[in-house]
């Protein structure tokens, strides 16, 4: 008997019936959509909030409409009251790290072409894979079940420094059943995620096509790929952390809580636990997330540009390569979060050195990215702007990163507005450029139907000069010494810096307002855009050598055989200047 | 399109940048003695990256705006030199950048943390709760008293808990709102917290320290101008975070004495 390809073993059969097409799918396109969905969702929730936030900080004592019907307790009238600023800037973090820039740059993308890129007809535990979104959905849903009980959402930022997280009520609001809540939500959000990183994994390595050697990869699917391991681990060390924290909560245990504490008049009866140790292990998993963050965007944008620079990138190779020396720099730096935390000062030299080493591989990258324009014959679509932007914000939230990896210029940012713009650019909205370029890129493979161009780069103007206005201001008032997580600022000293504030808030009103136009351009294109041709932009790559969008298992019954790296840009090809990866013609010129 | 991008890019990038070349924000006068290390390795910073900001928008928005919607059938050309010589800018650009500023860097780093501090400096003892810090002053017998956390009571002032009644040392102890300095004069601080995380942040003195929950932290610096100025909590710690400050006075040797003296009679 013919022994049967590891791809044939994993098919499952097509389905049937509304709910296991749409719903309870095993398909890992409808699972990749499903996960966008669901990032869509919190994006759009995560934005209002921040809204609040930036609304409360330079109106303080104006009444914001219907906000008194959300939260009676947080805003009376309408005024958002101090706590409330706290559980806003607590949920907005939590959403936006966890349920926006893990899941729709890696989650959704990830889940949507990874399989089709390596000719797979499937992730190879498909079962696994419908678990981790069911999973992280529970997660969003217990999350936002914080706003509607009567304790309110946390107040401890979504870091949750212990013992502010780990004390119970007697802290302050929110800090009972909604750090509860919190704690849950996140445990089951790791627990989904490493599901997510395992599939991926086995299916990179289990699943390719004949002729898809690792190095002819695409590289968004090698970005996916170090991904999950940098995942697998992350995950596999906060998923414990918040069981502790949860058992620190509720079954009287010490991990994170000292002797001797008094909160709210009352000694609290524990003793022997270390808040540091909290520190330690919620960086141990947080410093990676920002490259679980930024890594599937850089290989979107890598992705992007070559289709509309027409030609290879310099190196692929040398992009693999730094990316995975970021990946493996990401284990070494976690104590940069913590420069003035208590911990050994020793120490904080130890880390400032690999933190600053980064530097080198997103260098490489950078100057890779730039050197290939050089000669190329761009064509400036939307999402070839969106990759071009993300470039740039790269550059501009990466520079500010050189100050913070210092000890000496921390012990004065730390803490500052200068961190905000500096996360924001660099993991945020870099970030999300990246999920833009993708989304106009592949919405037509996705939905069978094209975005509307013209939209987008509406879209893109007022999205990029807009960040610009809202997160370089960010930078000046932290080298002022404007503090964050204050809910206004009252004093004489922050009170001058005012207009500059407002100057950010209206520029965050007007930008997210902006995004209404993609939300609109996705859902009105989604019924009536252009449909979709095959290969729209003259990509190499498999995902486009399948209808738009692909049959539910992919290739339909053909097994695809790759016989080029992904990107034969600019050589004479019988379709064009470029030639597909499944072709079997000789490559001339290039 | 190519060209508007291009232009859009570079007013944004001298846009971004003008504030900063202007000093339009800068950082508050510096009132310590480690401070101006601080500020010249941040100024260094400044310079480098600034220039690498400033290089790699111009540099996108060069290429963009050249190789933007070009001729149908344009052959695409690739940079002389490629991937290598990329990869050995970065190395020489950035690594003796990283170098430069890792090596001299953690001097100033040291002289925060890795000094001993003096033995004839003033030593306070800071406790921060939810949402004040207190400061004690050991009193004329120069001995600070234990503390006793379950004497605790906000409600009769005893921020510390302080057992005067059986320890003869605390009946000395000064407890202050304000952290009061002679001018010149090195400072001992011993930290601890009384129940959540905390911060010690003053801008001018160019100072942060997390307060931890069951570690006793300590930090020393020497202020060098008197005025007063602010001491904020910047590690959330609650609902009353935003409000959670104290002051700094730095005073002459003279003021000083005087307000000790004061402080002690009031006792």
């Amino acid at each position: 008997m013919q022994e049967a390809s590891p791809a044939q073993v994993h098919v499952h059969a097509p389905p049937t019936g509304f709910l296991r097409k749409h719903v309870f799918s095993l398909d890992h396109k409808v699972i990749g959509l499903q996960y966008y969905g669901l990032a869509l969702a919190a994006v759009t929730l995560g934005m209002v909030l921040s809204w609040l936030m930036r609304f409360h900080l330079v109106w303080p004592n104006a009444a914001i409409p219907g906000l008194n019907f959300i939260s009676k307790v947080g805003a009376p009238g309408g005024i958002i009251t101090p706590e409330y600023y706290l559980s806003l800037l607590t949920m907005h973090g939590t959403l936006m790290v966890f349920f926006v820039l893990t899941n729709a740059p890696f989650a959704a993308f990830g889940n949507y072409f990874l399989p089709i890129q390596i000719g797979a007809e499937d992730m190879a535990f498909p079962r696994f894979n419908m678990m981790s979104f069911w999973t992280t959905l529970a997660a969003f849903v217990v999350l936002i079940t914080a706003f509607f009980i009567p304790d309110g959402p946390p107040i401890s930022g979504w870091t949750a420094y212990a013992p502010l997280s780990a004390i119970g009520s007697d802290a302050g609001p929110g800090l009972g059943w909604g750090q509860n809540l919190w704690a849950i939500s996140i445990a089951l959000f790791c627990a989904g995620s490493l599901l997510g990183a395992l599939n991926f994994i086995s299916t990179t390595l289990d699943l390719r096509a004949k002729g898809m050697t690792l190095m002819r990869m695409p590289i968004c699917t090698w970005a996916w790929f170090i991904t999950s391991c940098i995942a697998l681990l992350a995950f596999a060390v906060l998923l414990p952390a918040c069981l502790l924290l949860i058992l620190d909560r509720t079954a009287g245990t010490s991990f994170f809580i000292p002797s001797g504490l008094v909160v709210s008049d009352r000694m609290q009866p524990h003793a022997g636990g270390s808040p540091l140790l909290w520190q330690h292990l919620f960086w141990f998993f947080g410093h990676p997330e920002v490259y679980i963050a930024i890594l599937p965007s850089m290989g979107i944008v890598s992705h992007v540009l070559m289709a509309s620079m027409r030609k290879p990138l310099l190196s692929a190779k040398v992009i693999i390569y730094s990316m995975l020396s970021i990946g493996f720099l990401s284990w070494m730096v976690w104590g940069h979060h913590m420069f003035v935390s208590g911990m050994n000062p020793f120490s904080s030299l130890l880390f400032s050195f690999p933190t600053l080493t980064i530097t080198i591989p997103a260098t490489i990258m950078t100057l890779i990215w730039l050197g290939s324009l050089y000669g190329a014959n761009i064509r400036m679509t939307s999402a070839a702007l969106f990759a071009l932007g993300f470039i740039s914000m790269f550059v501009s939230g990466g520079v500010s990163g050189f100050f913070l990896a210092q000890p000496s210029i921390d012990i004065y940012l730390h803490a500052t507005y200068f961190v905000v713009g500096h996360f924001h650019m660099v993991m945020g909205v870099a970030s999300i450029f990246g999920v833009f370029a993708g989304t106009y890129f592949w919405f037509g493979k996705m939905t069978g139907r094209m975005l509307n161009e013209t939209l987008g780069k509406v879209h893109f103007w007022i999205t990029f000069i807009g960040t610009y206005c809202i997160f370089m201001p960010f930078h000046y008032l932290g080298i002022v010494g404007n503090i964050r997580r204050y809910s206004s600022f009252v004093d004489d000293f922050m009170g001058p810096l005012m207009p500059l504030h407002k100057f950010i808030t209206i520029a965050a009103l007007i930008t997210g307002a902006g995004q209404l136009l993609f939300l609109f351009n996705l859902f009105h294109s989604r019924f009536w855009g252009k449909p979709a041709p095959q290969n729209p932009w003259e990509g190499t790559s498999l995902e486009w050598s399948v209808p738009s969008p692909p049959p539910w298992n992919n290739f339909g019954d053909v097994h695809p055989v790759v016989y080029h790296d992904s990107y034969q840009y600019g050589v004479k090809g019988s379709k064009g200047d470029y030639v597909m990866q499944d072709s079997p013609e000789q490559v001339v010129g290039g | 399109m190519g060209k508007f991008f291009a232009v859009i890019l570079v007013i944004i990038a001298v846009l971004s940048a003008y504030p900063i070349i202007a000093h339009k924000y800068v950082q508050p006068e510096d009132i310590s003695t480690h401070g101006h290390a601080i500020d010249e390795q941040l100024s260094d910073t400044m310079a480098e990256s600034g220039f690498a900001f400033l290089g790699a928008q111009f540099l996108l928005a060069f290429f963009v705006w050249r190789f933007t919607a070009r001729k149908e059938g344009t052959k695409v050309s690739h940079l002389p030199g490629g991937a290598k010589l990329m990869v050995v800018a970065a190395f020489i650009l950035v690594g003796t950048e990283v170098l430069a500023l890792g090596v001299f860097g953690q001097k100033a780093w040291a002289s925060v943390y890795f000094t001993a501090p003096k033995p004839d400096d003033l030593q306070v003892q800071v406790q921060a709760g939810q949402f004040a810090f207190y400061f004690r002053y050991p009193g004329p017998d120069g001995k600070f008293a234990p503390l006793h956390p379950d004497k605790i009571d906000e409600g009769n002032s005893n921020f510390f808990g302080l057992d005067p009644a059986n320890d003869v040392e605390a009946r000395d102890d000064v407890v202050a709102a304000e952290l009061a300095v002679p001018v010149n004069r090195e400072v001992h601080l011993m930290m601890h917290a009384k129940d959540v995380g905390h911060s010690f942040y003053v801008r001018e003195l160019r100072l942060q320290q997390d307060f931890v929950p069951g570690l006793d932290l300590s930090l020393h610096f020497t202020a060098t101008k008197p005025g007063k100025y602010e001491i904020l909590c910047t590690q959330l710690c609650g609902l009353g975070h935003y409000n959670m400050k104290a002051y700094l006075d730095v005073m002459t040797q003279e003021d000083f004495e005087k307000w000790m003296k004061e402080k002690i009679s009031e006792q």
